[in-house]
């Protein structure tokens, strides 16, 4: 049995404890937000917060969260609200959008470190998010955007991590 | 002439201009009876568009969304002239029917950047009846001439000013009545509410958090997890196989032998990918097992020494190259390369006893039905094709041997099955952008200008590649038993490998720059590589080639590579315009920062024109950095700026990817590289900044998807030969290429 709470919700598996939690996720949990793209650590579609940090969880075997808080996309907001989601909406960034879940997961967690980064932190923090589609231009203008709407809006909008890992705007 | 629902369409589908493929096949179907279900009471003027009484209005749209833009720029040709407003439209993915046959392509099917194109007149003529049938409607109603009434933004409008009625309210009379063609008229460009704005994508929303439905989250009661086990060498098949330990293992409901291989199904993707490391399978001893990368590479190499099949023949070559001023010669060559779209492969697939339902990410929904027909031994309307959003196409989900291999094993299973491809076997068992050399020589005037042009190409052919994997399949009419499509697929693949289909050869028969002496010359090659359709396809190698040369002959010529092209292309007014917008753009002429070089290169593909400037610079480990990309394209009319915008970066950083990294190798048989690791795709921190200025026309509107990708790759080599002196005439153009 392995125990963790799903974006604030206490969950409760019978799973092999080595399944990847992209999978306990995406087919015990039917959480399909976060996306399999390469099951190697290698590409960033399946990225999530555990205990407030991005990780890879093709790569993270259920057995090793037991206890800790997973935030994925769907638990970032139900409603876009999110500054990251609209400065994504406003920038038109989503091509195929197949990548976008993992990209937005790895932003957020780099704004909670890092609330206002540069173009050396972002290339730090999203060189591990492959896109096909080549919307990484847009990734860049749409972070920045983010960090400015969420200073703006001053504490309100501070982007955070909640007791139980849950991203609020 | 009166046009009743069925008419129109016709009518709709026959207007989309001329031929991609010059296969024609006579004895097309006609547009069957609609059925009840499709139709109920609702107002259906057109395929694309549902009006239904409760002021429901649904656009069903027939080309497949893989982050190209059709799912909000084709809406927007609808609503424009049916005047609605977009955001309170729903928008589907049509489901497999020969009403949706792309007229280009001979079937329901997203490709050669021709969605906008063949879309632009039919959709807003679909748009427009609409509008006139529902005003016919009010009008009749009201007792009045339907001249005295008008439309705003879904509501026919009484002369009054005071009364209306929303177009749900007119849909059961307007779906008795007919229009006159030729009271039909498409707004003027004055007009034009949506087209040409930068209307945000309808796909925004669900795309930014995680609801939007890919084939790989397709969920279904009962629903079943496969992994195929595939041959390690292209062409081996199972010659026995012992599963007895896989299936006694957790969640393990079956081991079945299918056409592609051994699939494994379990209640979950990890227990069955688990399960597969227990499979004991012989692999017959295909003769290509043994084959590795530098056998092919040789004998592309003596084939480039052949004398090819004439393409081309003007003037005298012979004659003008033997007088020749100066005179060139050089070869290049291309590697294998692969989609890597970031949603691996995958279909679900229901079988049932008289009915199939497949929900596929797919670029091409008549070859998915057409082949799960024939494997089920179905009539086309027993198998419904739910389209998903697609993570990325490319031109590999126009294949459909996911499809084959979700349809064979649910149907050996009886249940419900997805199956999910890994990375690796997506790396692997892709459909290759095959490799290609290119020779090439000219001879120039005392003025520096090419007068004798010589192209030699040595490649293969991707569609009849494509014809043996099914495609045709979907371009038979429905009562062809599947028998003879295959056979049909077969023979017209022969026909095809035996002819110089143009796809192969695109953009190096007919360049436009002006040389009186040109020969162009083909010899093919055959590995049993299996090959595919890729962002582009033949212009993604032809490019290059040509690109790079003519860059060599102005370095030769000792002039300006701009104002040489320009020059060459006096009489090309939407060349010019594009190379001289993307110079401007650039800054060409002006003074580079110290340690960079400009390149430029502009090819057309796809009835679309594009000139890119990159600048580049070398790292201290010897790799080269682009820094900027300055781009101009003329796509004829555009319908939504930001999304053309959006293709171009996309196409440039596609095909930077190949330039700068891209390379599928072959290794006994099989191929080598298997995920990201080997074959790397650009990040965040290797991409340059992109300027996109898009040039103003009212011309037909051409393809946006692919034509951005060829002209990357030229105008970085050339870039870099401008800084460093040294011509790469090979990609990728790694440091290995760049530092020998
Ligand atoms: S799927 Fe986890 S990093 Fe690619
Ligand atoms: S939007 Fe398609 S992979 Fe990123």
């Amino acid at each position: 049995m392995v125990t963790f709470t799903l974006n604030g919700e206490q969950v409760a598996l019978q799973i092999d404890p080595e399944t990847p939690l992209l999978w306990a996720l995406r087919e015990q949990l039917k959480s399909t937000g976060t996306k399999f793209g390469c099951g190697k650590g290698l590409c960033g579609a399946c990225t999530v917060h555990i205990n407030g940090s991005a990780m890879r969880s093709c790569i993270t075997p259920v057995s090793s969260i037991n206890g800790m808080a997973v935030t994925t996309i769907e638990g970032l907001s139900e409603s876009n609200s999110n500054p990251l989601q609209q400065a994504w909406i406003a920038e038109n960034v989503p091509q195929c959008g197949y990548c976008q879940s993992g990209q937005i997961m790895s932003a957020a967690a780099l704004l909670m470190k890092n609330p206002n980064p540069d173009d050396e932190e972002i290339n730090r923090a999203m060189s591990g998010n492959l896109c096909r589609c080549g919307t990484y231009p847009r990734i860049r203008r749409a972070i920045h955007r983010a960090a400015k709407n969420a200073a703006s809006l001053e504490s309100a909008q501070n982007v955070r991590a909640d007791s139980h890992g849950k991203m609020t705007p | 002439m009166s046009l009743n629902r069925r008419d129109f369409l016709k009518v709709g589908a026959a207007s989309g201009g001329g031929l991609l493929l010059s296969v024609a096949l006579s004895g097309c179907e006609s547009a069957p009876e609609d059925d009840k279900s499709w139709a109920g009471d609702d107002f259906i003027p057109a395929a694309w568009i549902r009006i239904s009484s409760d002021n429901a209005i649904t656009f069903y749209i027939d080309r497949s969304e893989m982050g190209q833009g059709v799912s909000t720029s084709l809406p927007m040709l609808l609503a424009e002239e049916l005047d609605v407003v977009l955001e309170t439209v729903n928008v589907e993915f049509a489901p497999a029917h020969p009403r949706f046959d792309s007229p280009r392509l001979f079937m329901m099917m997203t490709g050669g950047s021709t969605s906008i194109a063949e879309s632009f007149l039919p959709m807003r003529r679909a748009g427009a009846t609409a509008r006139l049938l529902l005003i016919n409607a009010a009008a009749q109603r009201w007792g009045l001439d339907s001249s005295a009434c008008t439309t705003n933004k879904g509501r026919v409008m009484h002369p009054d000013g005071q009364q209306s009625f929303h177009y749900g309210e007119l849909a059961s009379l307007a779906s008795t009545l007919s229009v006159d063609e030729n009271k039909v008229k498409l707004k003027l460009p004055s007009e034009y509410h949506y087209i040409g704005k930068p209307i945000p994508r309808l796909d925004n929303e669900i795309k930014v958090n995680g609801r939007a439905g890919f084939g790989i989250d397709q969920d279904l009661p009962g629903l079943l997890v496969g992994v195929v086990i595939r041959s390690p060498w292209f062409g081996g098949f199972v010659s026995s196989y012992d599963a007895e330990n896989a299936k006694v293992m957790g969640g393990v409901q079956g081991v079945v032998p299918i056409s592609s291989g051994i699939a494994v199904v379990a209640d979950s993707y990890w227990q069955a990918r688990e399960a597969t490391k227990s499979v004991i399978i012989e692999w017959d001893k295909a003769s290509f097992s043994g084959a590795n990368e530098g056998d092919l590479r040789a004998e592309m190499q003596a084939l480039a020494g052949e004398k090819g099949s004439k393409l081309l023949d003007i003037g005298d070559f012979e004659g003008s190259f033997s007088s020749a001023d100066k005179t060139l010669a050089a070869s290049y060559r291309v590697p294998y390369l692969a989609h890597a779209t970031m949603e691996p492969m995958n279909c679900t697939a229901r079988v049932q006893k008289d009915h199939c339902d497949i929900w596929v990410p797919t670029q091409a929904q008549s070859s998915a039905q057409a082949l799960a027909a024939g494997i089920c031994g179905f009539k086309l309307e027993q198998v419904a094709v739910h389209t998903t959003f697609l993570g990325g196409g490319f031109g590999r989900r126009a294949k459909q041997d996911f499809v084959v291999e979700a349809v064979e094993t649910s149907k050996a299973l009886g249940k419900p099955v997805k199956i999910i491809w890994s990375r690796e076997d997506d790396m692997q068992h892709d459909y290759y952008r095959p490799p290609a050399v290119s020779v090439l020589k000219a001879g120039l005037d005392s003025n520096g200008f090419p007068q004798a042009w010589f192209h030699k190409m040595v490649n293969t052919s991707v569609v009849a590649d494509s014809l043996e994997g099914g495609l045709l399949a979907g371009m038979f009419p429905g009562w062809v038993p599947y028998s003879l499509k295959d056979l049909g697929g077969d023979l017209g693949a022969k026909l095809v490998r035996n002819t110089n289909e143009p796809i192969s050869t695109e953009g190096g028969v007919d360049i436009p720059y002006s040389i009186p002496h040109q020969r162009v010359e083909r010899v093919k090659f055959n590995f049993p590589v299996p090959l595919g359709f890729w962002r582009s396809v033949g212009h993604s190698h032809t490019a290059f080639m040509i690109e790079s040369f003519i860059d060599e002959l102005a370095h030769l010529a000792e002039q300006d590579p701009f104002q040489y092209r320009l020059r060459l292309l006096k009489n090309k007014p939407r060349h010019s315009a594009v190379l001289e917008r993307a110079a401007a753009l650039a800054g060409w002429g002006a003074q580079v920062p110290a340690g960079r070089a400009r390149g430029v290169a502009q090819h057309s593909s796809f009835g679309s024109y594009v000139a890119q400037v990159a600048e580049v610079s070398v790292d201290k480990s010897g790799g080269l950095r682009v820094h900027k990309v300055a781009c101009a394209i003329d796509c004829g009319q555009v319908v939504n700026p930001d999304i053309v915008v959006a293709q171009m970066e996309s196409a440039i950083i596609f095909g930077l990817t190949a330039a700068l990294k891209g390379e599928i190798t072959i290794e006994n048989g099989g191929v080598k590289q298997s995920n990201f690791h080997d074959y790397p795709l650009l990040r965040i921190d290797e991409v340059p900044e992109i300027e996109v200025s898009i040039i103003d026309s009212t011309e037909m509107p051409s393809g946006a998807g692919e034509p951005g990708t060829p002209p990357i790759a030229p105008a970085v080599a050339n870039a870099f030969f401008a800084l460093s002196g040294k011509r790469v005439r090979e990609l990728p153009l790694s440091s290995e290429v760049l530092g020998s």
